[in-house]
């Protein structure tokens, strides 16, 4: 090999400019390679609002709905239950919904619209597990201090009957409320954005 | 005449491909010290295993369909109607179990000779990224059944991205493709599974037996061979891998083969520990299982992020928990490799952290009760003592001096006269003559015995600690 007259620096320009060149374009082809990995257009459609006959929930009762693939549940509250709710405050981390996500109407001490009618999203805010629903007082696997309940069987978050997170457990923050509204005393909309003023 | 054209062909490939070399490289000329005991055996058999669920992954995909409507019945359709589907799928999913066992015994090897150490730390390092693949292949395998484990366990593995500050919505929203999991992640999960992983995996093992026949192999002892070499250039202590350690590991692989087929054919479930209950449920998305816990490979990890009470932190804990795994060469200040010559100190620090990993693992399958994760808590500050505390202890320990070669170690053979004696010991027997005349020697557990014997082991486990 002759490298007599050769300009190695001009080579070397060439070769940096190459690199770079093939690097932003590999940058560029990332975009479409890892974008496709987000949600489908389909999969951001379905979250089609839900509705909700709430008429034939008996008092105590909680039903499950599906939403955006999520349980909502919908929860017919007594008013011995709404009496406990107020006497927790001490025991949760956060009982006025300050770090929590809710829509406005619902960010009060019942975390509801109605405070008969608790409509929230059925999923854990630790890691996603649907907390089991125990409204029984102090049942013998949960000790003296349960006031009625969802229970995380995951790993142990306990929520009072307004989703509010205790202290001490996984969980950061409050159950999560859906958007919702009445559309008649006896039917609700879950989902609908124009509840969510 | 025809065997002169047959060696002409493999002339022919020879000129062409350097089969010879690779073959003497790795296999007829690569010498592994002559020492290698029990612990060795299961680095050849993780070899087995990862042949065995490709062979039995490819022929799963042909009848699997990674749908979400379709997913839970295809595996039953397997289970059932394919012929010889059961056998393929338990040999899958028992393989998955078996590949764990093998690798965390493997991995503990390291541990006790100190094959982690100069000069094989990228040994270490490759194994370890082997055993994140392999936990990302196990989880990934689990989804795709659709049962209610499967959705739950990867809807919890996904949420823990989300606990990553500022990113972590929206990665997770990314890794399931989706609200929640969906279709879109069985999917995804399935490509992974089959495709990427592997891939990765195959390439991984291959560097690391790259890595390892460059340096050679660590053995019980722990001396390089290699300081001590014959005037050919070969290790004194060295004996040629092929044939050697090829047949020596065919017995290991035939009684492995022995306890794996007892499990694929009486206990495919292993009591729900190999594939769990709740999973032959088709997945629910609005009930989650009554008690979920993850397969029992990844409970001691899963016990960790369970014991701290902090949604970000337990998932540093337990990340921690792996990354500081790939930290051990530089971790451990002992000039000493081989557990033979070590102090005292790194001895009852490995037996603590043998308890505490065990302990966690059994931990993971059970409901969190405030007891158990009192235990849990304890078990995670040990672990993470064990590693994060280990440049201090290992740089105070006193070990014993190391030999020039390797030494020798009584077999099992030899020590038959010995088990012998203490059988004996622990026995007593009472001649009986039988009505038929004839005289029988029943032997009946002595009391006396079995306290002199426990107390002479319990002075050797002693001892041996120091």
């Amino acid at each position: 090999m002759i490298n007599e007259g050769v300009d190695t620096s001009k080579r070397q320009f060439l070769t940096s400019a190459l690199t770079v060149v093939g690097a932003v374009g590999s940058g560029y082809l990332t975009v479409p390679f890892l974008a496709q990995m987000q949600p489908s257009t389909k999969a951001m459609a379905s979250g089609a609002p839900v509705t909700v006959d709430i008429s034939k929930i008996e008092p105590g009762q909680l039903i499950r709905v599906e939403w955006r693939g999520k349980p909502v549940w919908v929860l017919y509250r007594t008013p011995a239950i709404l009496e406990t709710l107020s006497s927790l405050d001490s025991q949760l981390s956060d009982p006025f919904s300050n770090e929590s996500q809710q829509p406005v109407q619902s960010k009060n001490s019942t975390r509801s619209i109605k405070p008969e009618i608790f409509v929230a999203v059925g999923l854990c805010t630790h890691l996603g597990c649907s907390p089991t629903f125990r409204p029984e007082i102090a049942p013998h696997d949960l000790g003296e201090k349960w006031k009625g309940g969802f229970f995380c069987p995951c790993h142990g978050s306990w929520f009072d009957l307004a989703g509010r997170v205790y202290q001490g457990v996984p969980a950061p923050s409050n159950l999560e409320i859906p958007p919702y509204r009445y559309i008649t005393d006896t039917q609700i909309i879950i989902g609908d954005t124009a509840a969510e003023v | 005449m025809k065997t002169s054209r047959l060696a002409d062909c493999g002339n022919w490939i020879l000129d062409r491909f350097p089969l010879a070399s690779l073959w003497n490289d790795h296999m007829a000329h690569y010498y592994a010290p002559r020492n290698f005991n029990f612990w060795y055996f299961f680095g050849s058999l993780a070899l087995l295993v990862l042949v065995n669920q490709f062979l039995t992954g490819i022929l799963l995909t042909m009848n699997y369909k990674p749908d979400a409507n379709l997913a839970f019945d295809s595996v039953e359709y397997i289970m059932r109607e394919v012929n010889w589907g059961w056998l393929i799928r338990y040999m899958h999913s028992t393989g998955a179990s078996a590949f764990f066992i093998v690798v965390y015994l493997h991995m503990f090897r390291g541990l006790l000779y100190g094959s982690f150490k100069h000069p094989r730390e990228l040994i270490w390092i490759f194994g370890m990224l082997i055993f994140v693949c392999l936990m990302a292949e196990a989880f990934m395998g689990y989804l795709l059944p659709w049962g209610q484990m499967s959705y739950w366990g990867a809807q919890v593995i996904i949420s823990l991205f989300s606990a990553i500050p500022v990113i972590g919505d929206d990665l997770s929203l990314w890794v399931r493709g989706d609200y929640v999991v969906s279709d879109a992640t069985l999917n995804r999960f399935f490509a992974f599974h089959v495709i990427s992983i592997p891939l990765a995996l195959l390439m991984l093992v291959l560097l690391h037996i790259v890595a390892l026949h460059e340096v050679g192999s660590n053995n019980p002892d722990g001396i390089e061979i290699k300081k001590s070499k014959d005037p050919w250039g070969h290790p004194v202590d060295g004996i040629p891998f092929h044939p050697y350690y090829t047949v020596k590991d065919l017995v290991g692989v035939g009684v492995f083969l022995f306890f794996f087929a007892a499990v694929i054919f009486y206990m495919p479930e292993m009591g729900g520990y190999f594939l769990e209950h709740a999973n032959f449920i088709p997945a629910d998305p609005l009930k989650t299982p009554e008690h979920i816990a993850p397969v029992w490979y990844f409970t001691p990890f899963y016990a960790i992020l369970r014991a701290i009470p902090d949604k970000f932190a337990g998932v540093i804990g337990m990340g921690g928990a792996i990354v500081v795994l790939f930290l051990l060469p530089w971790l451990d200040r002992s000039p000493i490799k081989s557990i033979r010559y070590r102090g005292g100190l790194y001895k009852k620090a490995l037996l603590m952290f043998v308890i505490c990993f065990i302990g966690l693992g059994y931990l993971g399958t059970q409901p969190a009760t405030p007891t158990a994760t009192t235990f849990a808590r304890i078990f995670t500050a040990i672990y993470f003592g064990f590693f994060l505390l280990m440049p201090l202890y290992t740089r105070w320990e006193k070990g014993k001096t190391e030999p020039t070669r390797l030494t020798h170690q009584p077999s099992l053979e030899e020590r038959i006269p010995d088990l012998i004696a203490t059988f004996e010991e622990m026995t007593v027997s009472q001649p009986l003559t039988t009505k038929s005349g004839i005289t029988l020697l029943p032997r009946k557990p002595d009391v006396t015995g079995i306290i002199n014997v426990s107390i002479r082991l319990a002075k050797k486990l002693k001892e041996s600690l120091d």
